[in-house]
């Protein structure tokens, strides 16, 4: 099936819309009518078809727009990709993945021919038609890590392992919920994390970073995280907080459904094989309340886990201010009727 | 743990006691990359008993038409170089696992030196292609008795950073002069005899070098030992484990699933929970803090053993 | 002058343990006034230690020279700014053979910056010790213009590059050697929170 891609802006008079498909395999991330940290991984081998798990690296109907978007932040602020010096062979074993992946996953978009380290990347829906040497950064416009996340959906961190721990060492960081790349840069999993409340007394994270540590090339993992926004808008960083953050506060009974977003992060974990570093693509889907309550059970399940979610954590992600109203709209689709286990629609 | 059947391609002693074996796709193709530093883990099937060994890959990192490894023949050990040496022909097929790294370089390192001994030099040869291709500062030292016994010369390039040790020349490596004057950002790869590891970190300590600027592959190959009996709690089984069997090779052979990555005491994968220990744990992991060892809470089945009347599992 | 007893924070807040000597190993140490007296300290366990070490001083007018100097380290070199040490202290670390221990005491900015400059030039960060003296004053990153706000002691601050009014995080870069300042109003535009003093 072609994909139509969207015309669409993720800022400013923000016309970013969902189709009824796009609806229809949005990732709602809560699997029941409550909600706590866990590290909630399994491994990413393919999923339900049509939804966001099939692929390796999903492409859906606003790519086009995303990919336009994220040329914009990078314009404005370069500091948004950035790569530690010894990050360049990692970030062409991500360009290999990306590569290969897209092409086999999506043959009608994508195409790669390899010869040698010669190789040829079309890429049909952004008109990109590329010849260049393997491992030869001279014969790509920018480094292979950029190179590769100005085509891919979603921001990427990736990350070294070395004395038992993920480092922070390169990333494209253009759509992320109030962390600031430049800022964390070089940082381990527990420093970039520090600023999460009561994650650490939990030892989540303990367990998360074993996790991670042991995932193996061909055995990539995946989870889901949440938060939300307000306005379909992508570039939620610290950086432009003080230009976003007054949107936050438009919020009314009248518009909450409009404007209100789920954001969910798709994050997937990859060993790449040469370099031995962790790929952590984090893929952002984002849903309308108003378009979120036509499956019935998400927003059944979505009013009681706002409901009864602890103060710190709504204060964490970022909505506190805005719960009420948020709570009072979706209850209104809430008829205290039993739901169904698992995240999809029934 | 993802395996597939490979065809043995090539079998080319290197020395008397170590020989070359190479794998490549039946089907051709390309095998996944991996990095310096990585082994695979081969499974043997020797008479009915299921051997899984793991074997540090010598061939090219960034070439994907086989796996090369070098395997030295162990006649005191428990069978599975034995079974490499004497049963496995050109034309076999065998299954491989997919490559894992434990003992990878460290890329923000400003030079790295490589020392090894014996057949502990099968690491570094891939470490030292990855290091050319990055074009990254570093020297290697290689120690062995006699130049006949030295496998490695046939895998090393002949480079000025390449220096050979031989003891029956005269020549023995001292871990004090190669550690001596490195510059900032140095980090030092160890593997080979137990001593030689201790040995460079001893040095190491007393030269006030941070711990974080040495690595050693810890690889263990199971020991041997008397036999004993083991109870699994989840599974209600209880198991008998042979002298050449490891804990972990008699858990499979029961039929019982239990993780595993390194199967040499390195990795923490099949990290067990010991609900009763009536005698001694011989614990011969370097994963298991010394506290725990004391506790004889968990155990590492893939290299340790007991002794005494009863040990019940969590698995 | 004390040593600082900060508060327990999040993982990033830097802590300074102290200073203990590593024998046999070689040493680099930098102090500005308020970390002179540790050094002094250091000596006393072992004097051995310092008589073989680079000391590196700023005085900052403090009277702690002649003593340092009378401890007889190897090399012994005071400046007036860390601006002004900063080319000796990297001709140090290039000269430096792995093994070498760098001893940092004073303010917590002297410590950032000078830890910042060792781990840049390949010394592993626990080959480092530091113990804080003096000023907590925080050096501050705009997280939104990247302006660096030296000495901050209120909370909320005014970024001296952009002007945005900011709040005093407790997450620390040490690549950056700051902490980061986040805009305090940004949702409601001129609703700052009372000002307070920066505890330890």
């Amino acid at each position: 099936m072609t994909i139509q891609f969207n015309d669409e802006t993720f800022r400013d008079d923000y016309t970013f819309r969902n189709s009824a498909e796009a609806i229809r395999r949005f990732p709602f991330p809560f699997d029941r009518d409550s909600y706590m940290y866990s590290v909630n991984m399994e491994p990413h081998k393919g999923g339900r078809e049509g939804s966001p798990f099939e692929k390796r690296f999903d492409v859906d109907e606003h790519y086009v727009a995303e990919m336009r978007d994220r040329a914009i932040t990078l314009t404005e602020d370069p500091l948004r990709c950035q790569s530690l010096p010894h990050m360049e062979l990692a970030g062409w074993d991500l360009l290999d993945l990306i590569m290969q992946s897209k092409a086999e996953d999506y043959p009608d978009l994508f195409s790669l021919q390899r010869d040698g380290n010669q190789w040829h990347w079309i890429n049909r829906p952004l008109g990109i038609d590329q010849r260049f040497t393997f491992l030869d950064a001279t014969t790509l416009p920018c480094g292979p890590m950029e190179y590769i996340t100005r085509q891919a959906q979603g921001d990427f961190a990736v990350l070294d392992q070395r004395e038992g721990n993920l480092w922070m060492d390169a990333g494209m960081v253009t759509s992320q919920a109030d962390w600031s790349l430049d800022f964390d840069i070089g940082m381990n999993f527990f420093e970039w994390h520090a600023p999460v409340p009561r994650a650490a007394e939990m030892g989540v994270f303990q367990r998360a970073l074993k996790f991670l540590l042991n995932v193996q090339q061909g055995s990539p993992a995946r989870r889901l995280n949440w938060t939300m926004t307000v306005n379909p808008r992508l570039d939620t960083s610290p950086e432009n907080y003080h230009k976003w953050g007054p949107e936050k506060r438009t919020i009314t009974p009248e518009n909450v459904g409009k404007k209100q977003f789920l954001r969910v992060e798709l994050q997937t974990f990859w060993r790449l094989p040469r370099s031995n570093a962790l790929a952590f693509p984090i893929r952002c889907y984002l849903i309308s309340l108003e378009d979120l309550v036509t499956v019935p059970k998400w927003g059944r399940r979505l009013h009681r886990v706002l409901r009864d979610l602890p103060e710190d954590l709504a204060a964490y992600k970022g909505f506190a201010v805005n719960r009420p109203m948020i709570v009072d709209y979706l209850a209104r689709f809430d008829d205290g009727a039993e739901t169904s286990p698992g995240i999809f629609a029934d | 743990m993802t395996a597939r059947q490979l065809r043995v391609a090539a079998v080319e002693p290197l020395t008397p006691l170590v020989t070359r074996f190479r794998f490549e796709c039946p089907e051709g193709g390309s095998l996944p990359l991996f990095s310096g530093g990585a082994h695979v883990v081969v499974e043997m099937p020797d008479d009915g008993v299921l051997r899984r060994n793991a074997y540090s890959l010598i061939s090219d990192p960034m070439d994907g038409s086989g796996y090369d490894i070098a395997v030295r023949r162990e006649d005191a050990g428990r069978g599975g170089s034995r079974f490499m040496h004497t049963r496995v022909a050109v034309g076999d097929l065998l299954r491989i696992g997919a490559p894992v790294n434990l003992f990878a370089l460290d890329l923000t390192a400003r030079k790295h030196v490589l020392i090894a001994g014996g057949i502990g030099i099968t690491p570094f040869v891939s470490q030292l292609k990855q290091l050319q291709r990055l074009q990254l500062p570093f020297e290697l030292h290689y120690a062995a008795r006699s130049r006949a016994e030295a496998a490695g010369l046939r895998l090393l390039p002949d480079l000025p950073q390449v220096h050979l040790h031989l003891s029956g020349e005269g020549k023995r490596i001292d871990p004090a002069v190669i550690l001596q004057g490195q510059p900032l950002g140095t980090h030092v790869y160890t593997c080979g005899p137990q001593a030689l590891i201790d040995r460079v970190a001893e040095v190491a300590a007393q030269k006030g070098w941070p711990r974080a600027a040495l690595h050693a592959e810890a690889f263990l190959a199971p020991p041997t030992g008397a036999p004993f009996t083991v109870t699994l709690a989840r599974s209600g089984l209880k198991i008998e484990v042979s002298p050449h069997q490891s804990l972990l090779e008699a858990i499979e052979a029961a039929g019982v699933d239990a993780p595993w990555l390194c199967r040499g005491g390195a990795c923490g994968q099949c990290e067990t929970e010991v609900i009763a220990c009536h005698g001694r744990i011989d614990h011969h992991d370097h994963w298991l803090s010394d506290s725990d060892h004391a506790a004889n809470t968990k155990i590492m089945p893939c290299v340790s053993r007991f002794q005494g009347a009863e040990l019940i599992l969590d698995r | 002058m004390p040593r600082t007893e900060f508060t327990p924070s999040i993982t990033t807040r830097p802590v300074y343990p102290g200073l203990s000597p590593v024998p046999g190993a070689a040493a680099l140490m930098l102090a500005d006034a308020s970390g002179a007296e540790a050094l002094i300290e250091l000596a006393l366990q072992d004097a051995a230690l310092i008589a073989a070490a680079h000391v590196i001083y700023i005085p900052e007018g403090a009277p702690f020279g002649a003593a340092l100097a009378a401890l007889h380290p190897k090399h012994y070199h005071e400046g007036p700014s860390f601006s002004a040490i900063l080319p000796r202290f990297r001709k140090a670390l290039l000269d430096a053979h792995m093994g070498t221990r760098l001893y940092l005491a004073g303010s917590e900015t002297l410590i950032g910056l000078a830890m910042a400059e060792a781990l840049a030039a390949g010394l592993p960060v626990d080959a480092i010790q530091s113990d804080h003296r003096g000023s907590i004053a925080r050096r501050m990153q705009c997280v939104h213009c990247k302006g660096i706000t030296e000495g901050v002691t209120t909370d909320p601050f005014t970024c001296s590059h952009c002007g945005l009014t900011l709040f005093v995080r407790d997450h620390y870069s040490r690549r950056l050697a700051a902490f980061q300042g986040v805009c305090v109003d940004a949702e409601t535009p001129g609703i700052v929170p009372e000002l307070q003093e920066i505890k330890p």
